[in-house]
């Protein structure tokens, strides 16, 4: 995992300071190859939407600062761009909780996303239509507010409004958020769909382990600010430990709680 | 009963026996609630999209009037002399941002508010040191003649600078909704007002937005400034009658352009109508001086939000 070509991402040994004194990432290290989809397991509070605005850069803003470490985009250090740049270079985060304009109608939420563009209208309504084709829901609900759609509606607008700044690299942050599960399914495979037709690599942050795992080509999980598992999606599916504690399924059926094992930590140096 | 008959009885009386008074006042009331409005969209519209209440709004109205008459002083064309004062305003909400806003940026709200007192005293301050301390008359040719209009129940008496403000109001207030609703800049700015987080995140640039957002209520306050002028002339009493905007903010809500506009019609009319027919006859008068106070109080016992304050969106 060390060939630095073919990786669009690559953030290393990246430490997260927020507020001065609160150490949230201690030294996390990923890679995102070119037009994969990368996913970042873990629980509540490990360090994935931390992680994920270091890289877009949002920290700043919440008075996080990246200490440590270096992130690299295409080869290039992005740690002192703005969001707004990084949005022109093809980086764009789709926040988690959705975050559509409330107020503003899901067209008018979709055009915002093509702001750093500076495009001719012409060319914005072959993207609208391009974001309808992935998302036909949102087509019907064109001129109603953000506000009043539902939360699988919402989701869609969200990516939606990140396709139309045309991006390589999309963070996606739990996209899976309080939707039912079908809906869950349905948004994964138009996120497939949009890594495959446009491209794009995806760097996914998720609590829906198996999900994640189902589209993902790779894995890191992250826990307490720190990388303590990294694989193939495929073989995180397979492996003991993360089926017992993030898919909660057990090879030996019903087990005690008397008998409960704590997971090999590796340790990592990089 | 004597006093009753004055408050319920009397003004009513007197306003269908005369309705060509009545319509006198309300245009009155009106064209001055115009005045209010266009000081209160400045206001909104920096609330709306930085969250900060710019207590300098209503020296903005005067430091722009105060350059505009300045220049024209000078012998400046009226039209050069307010593509100028544009410039000048401009560059104030440049310096604004970088000097006060941005080495501010993510400090408490009152902090920020605290900051734009601090800018209302330099710019009152600077505004005399420019320009002197005189009332300047403001003359741009806005013809102030009295018309005399027949309609069916009598003859009503408009003053033509009246109407035309209305008329500049009314223009202003379109030019701005159509550019919040169909340009990408006024989109970027309610999507600001929405969400500064997901505004960031889609590459939005905040601080270029909130340039944009300074000039735009520097620009309405020249607008506002030149008509207040136009009436009273230009001095420094203006930035208290522009304190007026105050109940119409908290009668529109702080957060709504059409609220800003409305509450400045029905705070302008209201005043108008109360101390006509109920202020000078019961409390002698000068009841103009407090009503929209009151009214603002009574508002913010039952409908703090104002009338059209941010619609609280709930899902269902």
């Amino acid at each position: 995992m060390n060939e630095t070509v073919g990786n669009v991402l690559e953030v290393n040994n990246v430490e997260v300071i927020y507020d001065h004194v609160i150490l949230v990432l201690k030294g996390v290290s990923l890679h995102v190859p070119k037009g994969g989809i990368v996913t970042l397991l873990g629980a509540n509070g490990a360090g994935k939407t931390t992680t994920l605005k270091a890289v877009s850069n949002l920290l700043r803003a919440e008075r996080g600062e990246v200490t440590k470490g270096s992130i690299l985009y295409q080869g290039e250090q992005i740690d002192a761009l703005t969001p707004t740049d990084l949005v022109r270079k093809g980086v764009i985060q789709v926040m988690e909780g959705r975050h559509c304009f409330e107020h503003l109608t899901v067209e008018e939420n979709l055009l915002t996303g093509a702001y750093t563009r500076h495009a001719r209208r012409s060319e914005l309504n072959d993207d609208l239509d391009a974001v309808y084709g992935y998302f036909p829901a949102l087509k019907s609900r064109r001129k109603s507010l953000a506000g009043y759609i539902s939360g699988g509606e919402q989701q869609m607008c969200a990516i939606g409004r990140a396709l139309m700044s045309r991006p390589q690299m999309i963070l996606l942050d739990e996209p899976s958020m309080g939707l039912a599960p079908q809906l869950v399914e349905q948004i994964f495979e138009i996120v497939k769909r949009i890594n495959e037709e446009e491209n794009c690599s995806i760097l996914l942050a998720e609590q829906n382990t198996n999900m994640a795992l189902k589209y993902a080509h790779y894995g890191y999980i992250l826990e307490n600010g720190r990388i303590v598992m990294d694989g193939e999606a495929a073989d995180l599916r397979e492996n003991e430990d993360v089926k017992e504690f993030y898919l909660g399924i057990s090879s030996t059926g019903r087990r005690s709680y008397r008998d409960i094992k704590f997971y090999r930590r590796r340790k990592r140096w990089v | 009963m004597e006093t009753l008959y004055l408050i319920f009885i009397d003004p009513f009386v007197q306003m269908v026996v005369e309705p060509a008074f009545l319509v006198e006042v309300l245009i009155g009331g009106l064209t001055s609630g115009v005045m209010y409005s266009l000081v209160a969209l400045g206001f909104v519209l920096i609330f709306k999209a930085s969250g900060i209440f710019n207590f300098a709004q209503g020296i903005f109205v005067l430091f722009a009037a105060l350059n505009f008459v300045g220049l024209m002083d000078l012998g400046v064309h009226p039209i050069l002399a307010f593509v100028i004062t544009i410039g000048i305003m401009t560059a104030l909400a440049f310096v604004v941002d970088r000097l006060v806003l941005r080495p501010l940026v993510n400090q408490d709200p009152i902090i920020l508010f605290m900051a734009t007192i601090g800018i209302a005293f330099f710019l009152e301050g600077f505004g005399e040191t420019l320009w002197g301390g005189d009332v300047r008359p403001v003359r741009v040719g806005i013809p102030d003649e009295a018309l005399f209009w027949e309609a069916g129940f009598g003859e009503i008496l408009v003053q033509s600078a009246d109407l035309f403000a209305g008329v500049i109001a009314a223009f202003l207030v379109t030019t701005l909704a159509l550019f919040f609703h169909f340009t990408p800049v006024g989109r970027a700015l309610r999507a600001v007002a929405d969400d500064h987080q997901a505004a960031l995140s889609v590459g939005i640039p905040l601080n270029n937005i909130w340039v944009i957002v300074w000039a735009v209520a520097g620009f309405v306050a020249l607008a506002a400034g030149i008509m207040w002028g136009a009436k009273l002339g230009v001095q420094f009493a203006l930035s208290t009658i522009a304190l007026k905007a105050l109940p119409v903010l908290i009668l529109g809500g702080f957060t709504s352009i059409p609220g800003a506009i409305i509450g400045g019609l029905i705070v302008g009319a209201g005043e108008k109508v109360f101390e006509n027919y109920w202020g000078v006859p019961l409390l002698e008068g000068a009841t103009e001086d407090w009503f929209a106070y009151i009214v603002a109080m009574i508002f913010l016992f039952f409908r703090p939000q104002g009338l059209f304050g941010e619609k609280i969106i709930e899902r269902v």
